[in-house]
């Protein structure tokens, strides 16, 4: 007897709740609510049907009401408006979804209509209306962003360890953070005509070559390896680097063999990030590399398409058919858009594979 | 092996900050002089000048003069890095390197030079090492894990085998049990005694027990007040220092008045 009545004793830190069902049926009856409302006020004869994203919305808003009331009263005031931001921040998450998703959905289904093996194998080479495809676009772009990697990565990374290890934060530092920020900001078609001067200059006026474009994308990506760099080689602890010094290593070799292996996740993933940024830039590559319908692996002489490229051209310059330039443009931004995600997956592998093991 | 230590009228300063200020005094080959003192006295940042992991901090400088056998360390045209090669160092945290094994951790010192050594000479230095740091039985079944994936009281262990594999004269510890359980610094209190056989040692420890147990020798340090430099108030036998010390300061301290 005494055992429950204990039991049954209120708990001091215990207070109603709402069961779990409450909210499922309060939003089950905002839903009615705005649905018969939309449906009751629609005028006689009317052709449209209900509008569903606005039921949506009403429904949100009917529901945020409901639970706040229903909450405060059972539950106080506390819960009521913890319920009601925890909607409302469900609420940002599903706004900011929304274009994602229907980005993708548009691009995938629109997309995989030429998204087939010509598309991966033809050039645009003496095509006028249907098939072609974009491989040398891709292969542009793969050769372009290879090049500009290739600059940015030694230039962008020793920076990096000039400004962490080297710089004890001097005025020399100060000015390059400054300017790297500076970088950051600039307009990408800045940086394309910056590469299209620069190469008129040497190789003479009017010169579009796949190296200037790969020029191009470095000026915009320097700043970003910098930056990714310098934030992780800042995260290697001091007493690694005491630890090296201790055992008599000379600085150099401590930071060849000790912090960059240690940052070195953190590094590969900010380049492979600067990487995908970069890929899909169309303004500097289509003033410093042109456009091109043919094969060209010369980076160093005539005009080399991209994608971003191939699609903009097949979208302003649509030919005799243009449902087939639509379909390859909106092919080109599939195959963009699974190019940049396996960078990204890519990226995240590699932070599993290299960041430093803890395990027993 | 082993060599001796002289400190000459030694100031110590962070930028224009004067951290210790005169400090004299002599550490005999294979004896363990113990730091003492309060926080902030300046015990760690004297230890760090006896290798010159000082100047790693920007703005750090010293003057004075310290000597290892008679060669001053911060003589004209001295390589720092020649220097740590035969002053090794172990520190307050447990540090080792997270990206390599355990056997490549006792390496380090040689492997991080880019010197080439046979796999059996390497085999041997680990095993060789692991076992002067009382490690070996531990960790012998698993040398190719993580050196990070041992428990604290291992990886100051492993720590010390680091140190001990490039063969330094002097090895400085820098309150190197602070972090550690009883069991963990018992063995390390272990170890150092038998190090001393081999090596100059020099411990900072807020321990006193500990200092009254494994050192020879002790250092008072103490400072008049925050922003004063820390001075070498006594340095004698350790079984003087903590049984009739001749300041009042240092018996305050070691009998637990102040501090």
């Amino acid at each position: 007897m005494s055992q429950i009545a204990t039991a049954s004793t209120a708990n001091y830190y215990a207070s109603n709740r709402l069961p779990s069902y409450a909210v499922g049926l309060l939003l089950v009856i905002a839903f009615v609510l705005s649905w018969g409302g939309f449906s009751f006020l629609r005028p006689e004869g009317a052709e449209d049907g209900v509008n569903l994203p606005l039921v949506g919305v009403v429904t949100a808003l009917v529901f945020g009401v409901l639970q706040y009331v229903t909450s405060l009263i059972v539950e106080g005031s506390r819960r009521a408006i913890d319920r009601t931001v925890t909607l409302l921040v469900t609420l940002a998450f599903v706004l900011a979804m929304i274009p994602l998703l229907s980005l993708l959905y548009t691009v995938v289904s629109l997309g995989a209509e030429r998204f087939d093996y010509d598309f991966f194998n033809y050039s645009m080479r003496n095509v006028v209306g249907e098939g072609g495809g974009a491989a040398h676009a891709m292969a542009g772009t793969f050769i372009m962003t290879a090049l500009a990697t290739l600059i940015s990565v030694p230039v962008g990374l020793l920076t990096s360890i000039y400004l962490v290890e080297y710089s004890a934060g001097n005025r020399l530092a100060r000015s390059i953070t400054f300017f790297v920020d500076v970088m950051t900001g600039i307009p990408s078609i800045v940086a394309g005509l910056f590469a299209y001067s620069l190469f008129s200059l040497i190789l003479g006026p009017g010169t579009r070559v796949g190296i200037a474009g790969a020029a191009a994308l470095s000026v915009l990506m320097i700043p970003i390896v910098v930056r990714s760099s310098e934030e992780m080689l800042r995260l290697v602890p001091n007493e690694l680097r005491e630890a090296s010094y201790a055992l008599g290593v000379p600085k150099w070799l401590t930071i060849v063999k000790v912090v960059l292996p240690t940052a070195l996740a953190g590094i590969t993933t900010g380049v492979m990030l600067a990487i995908a940024r970069v890929m899909g830039e169309t303004a500097p590559l289509l003033i410093a590399a042109g456009f091109s319908n043919n094969f060209n692996f010369n980076p160093f002489s005539d005009r080399m398409q991209s994608l971003p490229n191939f699609v903009y051209y097949s979208y302003v310059a649509q030919g005799s058919v243009p449902e087939a330039y639509l379909d390859r443009a909106w092919a080109g931004a599939l195959t963009l858009i699974l190019i940049v995600m396996a960078l990204n997956l890519g990226a995240r592998l590699v932070t599993n594979i290299f960041a430093p093991k803890y395990g027993r | 092996m082993s060599k001796r230590i002289e400190i000459k009228d030694l100031n110590v300063y962070y930028g224009n900050f004067l951290a210790v200020e005169g400090v004299s005094m002599v550490m005999e080959p294979r004896t363990v002089t113990a730091f003492i003192g309060p926080s902030g006295c300046g015990k760690s940042t004297l230890i760090r000048t006896l290798n010159r992991m000082h100047e790693v901090i920007p703005g750090a400088r010293v003057d004075g003069e310290v000597l290892v056998d008679g060669n001053d360390l911060y003589g004209a045209g001295v390589d720092p890095v020649k220097v740590r090669r035969e002053v090794g160092m172990v520190f307050q945290r447990p540090n080792p390197f997270p990206t390599m094994s355990i056997r490549e951790n006792v390496l380090a010192g040689v492997k991080l030079n880019n010197t080439r050594m046979s796999k059996s000479d390497a085999d041997d230095l680990v095993e060789k090492s692991l076992k002067g740091a009382n490690l070996w039985k531990e960790v012998k079944d698993r040398l190719d894990k993580p050196g990070s994936g041992i428990s604290g009281g291992q990886q100051q262990r492993l720590c010390i085998a680091r140190a001990i594999a490039v063969q330094p004269e002097v090895i400085l510890m820098d309150e190197p049990c602070s972090a550690l359980d009883p069991i963990s610094t018992l063995a390390i209190e272990d170890l150092i005694e038998e190090l001393k056989e081999k090596y100059t040692i020099v411990i900072v420890t807020h321990n006193m027990q500990q200092a009254s147990r494994v050192s020879d020798k002790t250092a008072f340090f103490n400072i008049a007040g925050t922003g004063m430099p820390g001075k070498l108030i006594e340095y004698n036998d350790t079984a003087t220092i903590f049984s009739n010390p001749s300041v009042q300061a240092t018996e305050d301290y070691v009998s637990g008045k102040f501090g």
